[in-house]
């Protein structure tokens, strides 16, 4: 079982400045051809400040933490045996390239299923824009294969 | 005035077949270096067949159904569950539908249920978009 004490644990906020090349090549690697997402120009003549980050970018700003999903260290958890169980986003205003972004992220919850057989872990983040303005909030749970 | 309105559906997306360089070229540009997508050594020793699909990729192709439909910009919220793993190889279908028109905050929103699925119609992601009209 995985320790549930850590339900209410805030892990350390991170800082990510969003970089044009990066925003480029998530939008080569899912196929979007959206001239928005890859070329400022296209992104000002359509009212962005730069380019945008596309709608579930902001997971990858998350993962960009000095350690990879620091959950497991906390949780004891073996990377092979994680599963991405659900995710949600709400979005208050756009994220654009040339942004630095704050991300801070809790366990919400931590539950089971089957008799345990899964465990679920539900984290929330906050991503703050630098004048501390909320810009969009993630829910998301993993699955934990025992 | 909108077109859009109950019953309105979303043009749908079909995808390539998933392929061990689509997963390679995810897990760099989303920062998802988790190895059980990219090695398969890794992968079947964790109980796996092989490696398999991000999650996050098919929910990424879902966003990119819902920003060629609408602008970015109107997009409240986007929520999905992952049903069932995506495995090599498969072809995705990205869906979905406007399934009820409410007002929140001042504006109309159109709840749209959305989903991907294999060629076999399993589902793969389930879930809804909550989109602004005006």
């Amino acid at each position: 079982m995985l320790d549930r004490s850590h339900i209410g644990h805030k892990f350390n906020a991170h800082s990510v400045e969003i970089e044009k090349g990066r925003l480029r090549f998530f939008a080569k690697a899912i196929g979007e051809t959206n001239p928005i997402y890859s070329d400022e120009k296209a992104a000002k003549k359509a009212g962005y400040r730069s380019i945008p980050v596309p709608p579930t970018f902001p997971f990858s700003i998350d993962l960009e933490s000095p350690e990879f999903l620091p959950v497991l260290t906390l949780l004891e958890m073996d990377i092979g045996r994680i599963l991405h169980g659900s995710q949600d986003f709400e979005y208050f205003q756009s994220i654009c390239a040339g942004d630095v972004i704050t991300c801070q992220t809790e366990i919400r919850d931590m539950f089971d299923k089957k008799g345990g057989a899964l465990e679920f872990v539900v984290l929330e983040t906050a991503y703050t824009n630098k004048d501390g303005e909320i810009v969009v909030k993630t829910s998301q749970s993993l699955v934990y294969r025992n | 005035m909108s077109d859009i309105t109950l019953g309105t559906e979303i043009p749908a997306l079909e995808l390539a077949p998933i392929s061990r360089t689509t997963l390679a070229l995810f897990a760099g540009a989303s920062g998802d270096h988790n190895p059980i997508h990219i090695d398969i050594d890794f992968a079947k020793k964790a109980g796996m067949p092989d490696v398999f699909a991000h999650g996050m990729l098919s929910m990424a192709y879902l966003g990119r159904m819902l920003t060629n439909w609408q602008p970015q910009s109107k997009l409240r919220k986007f929520s999905n569950r992952f049903a069932t793993i995506t495995q090599l190889q498969d072809v995705i279908t990205c869906s979905g539908k406007v399934v009820e028109m409410l007002e929140r905050d001042g504006e109309t929103l159109a709840r749209c249920e959305i989903q991907a699925v294999k060629a076999t119609g399993e589902q793969t992601l389930v879930g809804e978009a909550l989109v602004a009209v005006n």
